[in-house]
C-alpha cells in the first residue's frame, strides 16, 4: 500500500479498492485472494435456518476487553444462539472513514477473524465502502449471520411458564460500563473489561445435554431489565428477581454508583438470560459452570403467574417494580 | 463497595425499622428535603417498610425541579445567539419551558454543552476565546461554591468570554416557606446531609426554634436515612424540636468555611422564584455588584419571558409535599420520562421520576 490510512479511492471500485481487498481485508480473514463472486453459494444443512443482522457503531473502536471487530462477530452469533441456532456463516459489511489508519483496520480485521475462528463460523461474503473524513467514526460494521436450529429445539420468549427459574450466565452490566469508562476517560484502575464473548457454545452445551430451555435472551442495549421486560410481556408472566442474587461485579457496581446508573440497565455483550423449568435449573447451572465464559452462572429469580412485570425483591422483602429506562442510558455502545 | 454495603445491610435495615415502629405511638409525617434522599427511600423501599409508622413526604430539594421556567426560557433564548456556547448539567436538557427544552434548542442549531462541573465552563472559555461561554448555574448550597470558584478563576485568568445565568437557590428559606403554608402537614424534617457539608447545621437552629419542628441532618444510604428518621420520631414522641446531626460522619456541624467564603465573595442572597412555590425572599443567590460583569442576563440583554402555567402538571404541589406524584392525573400517562410535562419527571432527583422508576405505578 502506498499510504497508511484509508482513502476515498479505497472505496472507489478501482485498483486501490482491489489492492485493499487483496492485500488487507481478504488475507486478514484467511480468504484466498480471488475474483470474488457476487454471492456466496453454500451447502445448506437440513432443518430450519436462523438468520439475523446487526450493525456496530461503538465508540471507541478499541476498549478494554474487546474491540468493534470482536463485538461484530459475537453480537450476531449471540443473536443466533438466542434462537437455539448453531451459527454457521457471517457476512461482513465495512463502512470505513477516510483517514482511518490501515493498522487500525488490520487490528479490527484480525479480531473479526480470531473471533470467527474461535466460534467456528466462516465469513462468507462482505462489502467495503469508504465515506469522507468526518462522516463516520473510523469503522462501522454490519454482520449478518445464518445458523441452523437443531431438530426439536423450540426456544421462544412466549414459552416461559410460572415456576420457571431465571438464570444469568454471568455478571451483568459490564460492557456498558466498560465502554462508558473508556469513552469518558474515567481512569478506573484497573480498567473494567467488556464481557464481549460468544455464548453460542454454552447454549449448544445446554441443548446437547437435553436441558429443556424455554427461552433465551441476550441482555444487550437496555440491559437485563429491557431483556426481562420483553420476556415478561411475551410470556405474560411476572418475573421476580432476587436482588441479592443478581451478579454484578464490585467494580461495575462502584462505577454505576458514582455515575448514577443501574447496572441492570447497562448492556452485556457476552451474557444471556435463560428460563428453564425448575427441575432442570440445577443441571443447567452445572453445565454452564464448567465452561469458562459462563462460570459465573447463577439463578436470579423465577417466573410467577400474575400481571406481566419485572419485579426486584430486595433483601428486606420489599418488592419494587422495575421499568425500562426512558431512552438510551448511553448511546453507541455496540 | 464494601463501604457502602455496611449502610445497606438488610438485617440492620429491618432492625432499624422495628426500632422506629416501636418508638412511634402514632403515625408521624416527615419530609425529606432532598431529592437524592427521595430516590434512596424509594429505591430501597423504606416508604413501604415504614408505611404504618411514618409518612414520608417529598420535599423541594431537586435543583432542576425548582428552577423556574423563566430561567430555562432565558437559557433557550441564549442558545439563539450564534456566538453562545451554553454549558449546563445534563438533567437540565429535557426540562420543558415555554420555549421548549434545551434539547430542542440544540437540535435547532444552538450549542449546548453538558458539563460535570462549573469549572468545565472555565476550561471551555479558555479553549474557545472566540465564543461566549455561558454557565447555567443552578443548584443549592452544594453547587454554588463551584460556580463561585468558576467566577473567581475567570477573574484571575482575565477571561472576558465567560458569564453566568444564575439560578442558585437556598434550602432554609424554602423550608420556612413550607412551614408557614396553612396547608402544611410537616411535623419533622430530614435535612440534606450534603447541604450541611457546606453550610453546617447553623441555619436550621432558627427554624427549629421558631416553628417547633425537629430537623435531623441525614445522609443518603438506607441505614443513614433510617437513623435520621428514628432520631426525628424520637424527638417528636418526647416533644422535642431541635437540630440534630445524624450524618456527622460526613457533615461537620460547622460546614466548610472555605466553600462559604468563596460563595459570599461572589454571590449575595436575592429574592428567587421557585417553581411551584413562587417568589421567596432571600432564597437565592445572585452575583454581587462587583461581579455584575459576569451576569449573562445583562450581557445579552435578556428579557424575562412571560411566566406560563404548568398545564395539568401538579409539580408545584408535589414540590411542596402537598400531593404525591401519583395524585397527578397525568402521571405515567401523559407525563412519563419520555414525555415529561414537568421537571420532577425529568430530573434524576425528581419525585415523579422516583415513583415511576422504583414503584412503576400509575
Amino acid at each position: 500500500m502506498t499510504t497508511d490510512v484509508v482513502r476515498l479511492a479505497h472505496g472507489g471500485g478501482g485498483r486501490m479498492q482491489a489492492k485493499l481487498l487483496d492485500e488487507v481485508i481478504l488475507p486478514a480473514l484467511g480468504i484466498p485472494a480471488l475474483a470474488a463472486p457476487d454471492a456466496a453459494v453454500l451447502d445448506a444443512p437440513g432443518g430450519r435456518l436462523a438468520m439475523t443482522t446487526d450493525s456496530f457503531v461503538v465508540r471507541p473502536l478499541f476498549f478494554p476487553g474487546g474491540d468493534i471487530g470482536r463485538l461484530a462477530v459475537h453480537g450476531t452469533i449471540n443473536d443466533l444462539a438466542m434462537a437455539g441456532a448453531r451459527p454457521l456463516w457471517l457476512t461482513l459489511g465495512l463502512i470505513l472513514e477516510e483517514g482511518l489508519p490501515l493498522d487500525d483496520l488490520r487490528r479490527v480485521l484480525a479480531s473479526v477473524q480470531a473471533a470467527a475462528e474461535e466460534c467456528g463460523v466462516r465469513v462468507v461474503a462482505g462489502d467495503t465502502k469508504v465515506v469522507e473524513a468526518g462522516r463516520g467514526d473510523g469503522v462501522y460494521i454490519n454482520t449478518s449471520g445464518v445458523g441452523v436450529v437443531p431438530e426439536g429445539v423450540q426456544i421462544t420468549p412466549g414459552a416461559i411458564r410460572p415456576g420457571d427459574v431465571l438464570l444469568a450466565s454471568g455478571d451483568l452490566g459490564r460492557h456498558g460500563v466498560a465502554i462508558l469508562a473508556a469513552r469518558e476517560n474515567l481512569g478506573l484502575d484497573p480498567p473494567i473489561p467488556s464481557d464481549s464473548a460468544s455464548v453460542a457454545g454454552a447454549v449448544a452445551a445446554l441443548l446437547a445435554a437435553g436441558v429443556p430451555v424455554r427461552a433465551l435472551r441476550d441482555p444487550t442495549r437496555g440491559g437485563a431489565i429491557a431483556a426481562l421486560q420483553e420476556l415478561a410481556d411475551a410470556s405474560a408472566c411476572r418475573l421476580v428477581l432476587e436482588d441479592a442474587a443478581i451478579p454484578v461485579r464490585n467494580d461495575v457496581r462502584g462505577a454505576c454508583e458514582i455515575l448514577g446508573l443501574d447496572p441492570l440497565h447497562s448492556a452485556c455483550e457476552g451474557r444471556f438470560l435463560a428460563a428453564v423449568p425448575e427441575h432442570a435449573a440445577a443441571q443447567a447451572l452445572r453445565i454452564l459452570r464448567t465452561r469458562a465464559e459462563t462460570a459465573g452462572a447463577v439463578a436470579i429469580g423465577r417466573a410467577e403467574a400474575g400481571e406481566p412485570a419485572v419485579i426486584r425483591r430486595l433483601a428486606t422483602g420489599v418488592e419494587r417494580r422495575v421499568i425500562l429506562p426512558a431512552g438510551e442510558q448511553l448511546p453507541r455502545i455496540c | 463497595m464494601k463501604h457502602l454495603d455496611e449502610y445497606r445491610d438488610p438485617a440492620l435495615i429491618l432492625r432499624q425499622v422495628e426500632a422506629i415502629r416501636a418508638t412511634c405511638t402514632r403515625r408521624w409525617t416527615l419530609m425529606e428535603v432532598c431529592g437524592g434522599q427521595t430516590h434512596a427511600i424509594l429505591r430501597h423501599g423504606l416508604d413501604e417498610l415504614l408505611a404504618d409508622a411514618v409518612e414520608l413526604i417529598h420535599g423541594p430539594g431537586c435543583p432542576v425541579c425548582v428552577t423556574p421556567a423563566e430561567t430555562l426560557d432565558q437559557a433557550v433564548l441564549l442558545t439563539r445567539h450564534p456566538e453562545v456556547m451554553l454549558c449546563t448539567f445534563g438533567d437540565m436538557l429535557r426540562v420543558p419551558g415555554a420555549l421548549g427544552d434545551l434539547n430542542a434548542a440544540r437540535a435547532a442549531g444552538g450549542e449546548v454543552r453538558v458539563i460535570y462541573s462549573p469549572l468545565d465552563a472555565v476550561a471551555l472559555a479558555r479553549e474557545h476565546p472566540e465564543r461566549e461561554v455561558v454557565l447555567l448555574a443552578v443548584g443549592f448550597e452544594t453547587t454554588a461554591p463551584a460556580a463561585a470558584i468558576a467566577v473567581l478563576q475567570a477573574e484571575a485568568l482575565g477571561l472576558g468570554n465567560l458569564s453566568l445565568l444564575v439560578s442558585h437557590s437556598l434550602v432554609p428559606p424554602a423550608m420556612e416557606a413550607l412551614l408557614v403554608d396553612p396547608d402544611n402537614r410537616i411535623q419533622g424534617f430530614l435535612a440534606a446531609g450534603h447541604v450541611c457539608t457546606v453550610e453546617g447545621a447553623a441555619a436550621y437552629h432558627a427554624i427549629a426554634e421558631r416553628f417547633r419542628v425537629p430537623i435531623v441532618v441525614t445522609g443518603f444510604e438506607p441505614v443513614d436515612l433510617l437513623a435520621g428518621i428514628h432520631a426525628c420520631v424520637e424527638q417528636l414522641e418526647r416533644g422535642a424540636a431541635r437540630v440534630e446531626n445524624r450524618y456527622d460522619r460526613a457533615a461537620p456541624d460547622d460546614g466548610n468555611a472555605a466553600a462559604r467564603a468563596a460563595v459570599s465573595r461572589v454571590f449575595e442572597p436575592v429574592e428567587r422564584e421557585w417553581r411551584g412555590m413562587g417568589r421567596l425572599p432571600a432564597s437565592g443567590l445572585g452575583l454581587r455588584p462587583e461581579y455584575a460583569r459576569f451576569d449573562a442576563v445583562a450581557r445579552f440583554g435578556l428579557v424575562t419571558p412571560e411566566a406560563t402555567g404548568d398545564g395539568p402538571c401538579i409539580a408545584g404541589e408535589v414540590l411542596r409535599g402537598l400531593r404525591r406524584p401519583t395524585d397527578c392525573p397525568a402521571f405515567g400517562r401523559d407525563c412519563t420520562p419520555d414525555t415529561p410535562l414537568g421537571a420532577p419527571m425529568v430530573s434524576s432527583e425528581g419525585a415523579c421520576a422516583a415513583y415511576l422508576h422504583y414503584r412503576g405505578e400509575a
